[in-house]
């Protein structure tokens, strides 16, 4: 695998500029161990392709976002004299994950970063809940996983489905395009989606004037349902936003609209956690480490692989513990200051332990905006605009 | 090196060449009276005389740290994306020579020897010594990722390079030729001062708002400067370049995406003033008496020029696209 070569290259180079170690005073010493769990034939990173040669969608796990991380954490681990380690661990196709993590835990490790289905992550932090070690969802943005779902051992790195529709919608209302014409897929991941969307409208103002469900194919008895300029036809509307998560359907909306309206959602505009165009604070070093470590570009789960481990890197250094419950406790203290290169100080909220972090609104090359946008006011930090606020949100974490 | 200015509106260049014609300018002998502005996005040079622009140049990909050499006859561009450090003659703008195979150079500092030029190698995380006359690579450094600001005491004994990613100060000493110490630092450590006794070194903390003060002594962190101008989050506020004057009584603090520019009392540690000028403000320069301070604004393509007596703003100048370092040649 080209990580690890990468990895041992670095590695041996990193030898020949070794500098002598001084531990600081008060540093905790020792190592500290993290891992990551993946499930071998895991269905989400089959390549999903749409014809003869054309792959539309293919899936990186975010094992490099840890790797990159690591990497970048041995400094402070030669300040701190201590060895940051990584345990990776494929489950076979039927082995159960939770005698897994019991081995891992027996192993040393006290941070996973899980890369596992959806219901495999919610069963870990219900059966883990009491326990010393910290879980870290970096692959869904479901929003029942920090509401239903919520755990005190389970850290989300990556924003919801709430937060980037949230980001969405206070662009749509930034712009003053707030008539809008939904067109969402019948799968429940497109569901989903159209529903988040659908909430965050009516969070910042916006009219969803129509919701039309498209179909994917050809009959002419069915065209209603299958042509783009006919699916867009006799509404009125500012924007079309798409919820089409295979995205077969949805690259054919962009320019076959009835109306010369813009597209958002899963084509044109798209809200992500990160883009590798995104060219402030810091972000163009980053995206460049990951290159040469990873040999591809950055996506969502990588960075929030990425900062799961520098947000416990950084908790060890300033706590100078090693301990879970003092790691826990600074990363829920709303006191942290992490650096997400999306240039605002990352915290956990307590209510649910999502990250608050900005969000990228982008088209295929350019990132267009940074969400929160400008005049999106919150009594406490402007961020909590995006996704679920302590008075909204299911998950009761804090008191 | 070319020395056309494609961008430079032709109104400003043709008073830009009036200038030029006139013999007496208002500096010593001794210097150009010069300004010069590293532009990162447009990879030129905006020269200004007596605050308007009279000449852009082109330089290298993506220049970012500028400083002058020991007698001032030369200044160094750091040019991230082509990896050189690029020299020119101060009086005629030409370049002189480069120094190649900088791994990405992002700032730099000039040990008193005025030979060893010290800098930080962003994407590489590493800080690497160069002779500037023989451009001979003298020593390299492991730093934590995305070292940045650089800066070497007078004596010479000690260098200090901020990691913006490992949130650290490394402590070269440069007579073992070791790094000594790595500080824990508030987060995305950026630039230095140091106050003229060298007792305190200043760091700006960008994304923890505030500057955070080290003894030299002990390499402890002994106080910080938080700072928040009326209308903003303490989120917005992202300092970046510190400068503190020649009698130690004031420091100046450009203070990112809050738009301003904080002057604050060194020996009392707070915050005199806040001072509005452009978008992201970064890049900070004094002129020789520290009667004017140039400030480059990242994000609205202009330097405001601040008259540090009244603290109030004399003019905001247009340059390139994303201005970045500052010179002033006139002493």
């Amino acid at each position: 695998m080209t990580i690890e070569r990468g990895l041992i290259a670095r590695a041996g180079l990193l030898a020949v500029l070794a500098v002598l170690a001084h531990a600081a005073a008060g540093a905790p010493g020792g190592e500290f161990v993290f891992a990551y769990l993946q499930r071998a034939g895991d269905d989400y990173y089959a390549a999903h392709r749409s014809y003869t040669g054309l792959t539309l969608r293919d899936r990186h796990r975010p094992l490099a976002g840890v790797a990159v991380a690591l990497r970048e954490s041995r400094v402070t681990g030669r300040a701190l004299g201590l060895e940051f380690r990584l345990i990776e661990r494929e489950l076979a196709r039927d082995e159960a994950a939770g005698a897994a993590v019991e081995a891992l835990l027996a192993q040393g490790a006290r941070a996973l970063v899980l890369d596992l289905p959806r219901e495999e992550v919610a069963a870990l932090a219900r059966d883990f809940a009491g326990r010393a070690l910290l879980l870290f969802n970096v692959r869904h943005t479901d929003d029942a996983l920090r509401a239903a779902d919520c755990s005190p051992v389970l850290f989300h790195t990556l924003p919801s489905l709430a937060m980037l529709s949230d980001a969405l919608a206070q662009f749509l209302a930034s712009k003053n395009w707030r008539e809008v014409l939904v067109l969402a897929g019948g799968t429940p991941a497109d569901l989903a989606t159209s529903k988040a969307f659908r909430h965050a409208a009516r969070k910042f103002g916006l009219r969803v004037n129509s919701v039309r469900e498209f179909e994917l194919g050809n009959d002419p008895r069915r065209r209603d349902l299958n042509n783009v300029a006919l699916l867009t036809a006799e509404a009125d509307y500012d924007v079309v936003y798409l919820a089409d998560t295979a995205g077969e359907f949805g690259r054919y909306v962009p320019f076959d609209t009835q109306r010369p309206r813009p597209v958002v959602g899963s084509e044109g505009l798209t809200a992500s956690a990160w883009h590798w165009t995104w060219e402030r604070h810091g972000a163009p070093q980053l995206n460049q480490r990951f290159d040469r470590l990873a040999g591809r570009r950055m996506h969502d789960s990588d960075f929030a692989a990425w900062l799961a481990v520098r947000v416990v890197v950084d908790s060890i250094a300033r706590t100078r513990s090693t301990g879970v419950a003092a790691i826990a406790r600074y990363l829920r203290s709303g006191e942290t200051t992490f650096d997400t290169y999306l240039g605002a100080p990352g915290s956990f909220r307590p209510w649910d332990n999502q990250l608050r972090l900005p969000v990228l609104l982008h088209t295929h090359n350019a990132v267009i905006a940074r969400a929160p946008l400008s005049g999106f006011l919150h009594r406490d930090n402007e961020l909590d605009t995006l996704g679920a606020d302590r008075p909204e949100s299911a998950c009761r974490l804090a008191g | 090196m070319r020395t056309s200015h494609p961008r430079l509106p032709r109104r400003l260049a043709i008073a830009g060449l009036a200038l030029l014609a006139l013999p007496a300018l208002e500096v010593g002998a001794a210097s150009t009276g010069r300004v010069l502005v590293g532009n990162e996005k447009s990879n030129t040079i905006t020269v200004l005389v007596n605050d308007e622009v009279v000449q852009t140049i082109d330089t290298c990909a993506r220049p970012r740290g500028m400083h002058f050499s020991a007698e001032r006859t030369e200044f160094y561009v750091g040019c991230a994306d082509d990896s050189v450090i690029a020299i020119y003659e101060v009086a005629t703008l030409k370049l002189l020579r480069r120094i190649r195979n900088v791994e990405e150079p992002e700032t730099f500092d000039l040990h008193p020897n005025g030979r060893h030029l010290y800098v930080s190698n962003e994407e590489d995380a590493t800080a690497t010594v160069y002779d500037v006359l023989s451009g001979e690579l003298l020593g390299e450094f492991d730093t934590g990722e995305e070292p940045e600001g650089v800066q070497v005491t007078r004596d010479g004994r000690l260098v200090f390079v901020a990691s913006e990613a490992a949130n650290m100060v490394h402590v070269i000493d440069t007579g073992r030729g070791e790094v000594i110490k790595d500080i824990l630092v508030d987060t995305r450590p950026r630039r230095f001062a140091l106050t003229p006794d060298e007792r305190e070194l200043w760091v700006s903390a960008e994304l923890a708002g505030m500057v955070n003060i080290i003894d030299t002594q002990t390499l402890e962190l002994v106080g910080d400067v938080r700072f928040l101008p009326t209308g903003f989050r303490p989120e917005q506020v992202t300092p970046v370049d510190v400068l503190i004057t020649r009698d130690g009584k004031r420091a100046y603090v450009a203070l990112g995406r809050a738009n301003h520019v904080a002057v604050v009392d060194v020996a009392a540690r707070k915050v005199l003033e806040y001072i509005l000028v452009g978008r992201r403000a970064w890049g900070l320069a004094l002129t020789h008496d520290e009667g004017k301070l140039y400030v480059a604004n990242g994000l609205s393509d202009d330097i405001s020029i601040i008259d540090t007596r009244s603290l109030r703003v004399l003019k905001s100048v247009p340059v390139g696209r994303v201005p970045y370092g500052i010179l002033v040649d006139d002493h």
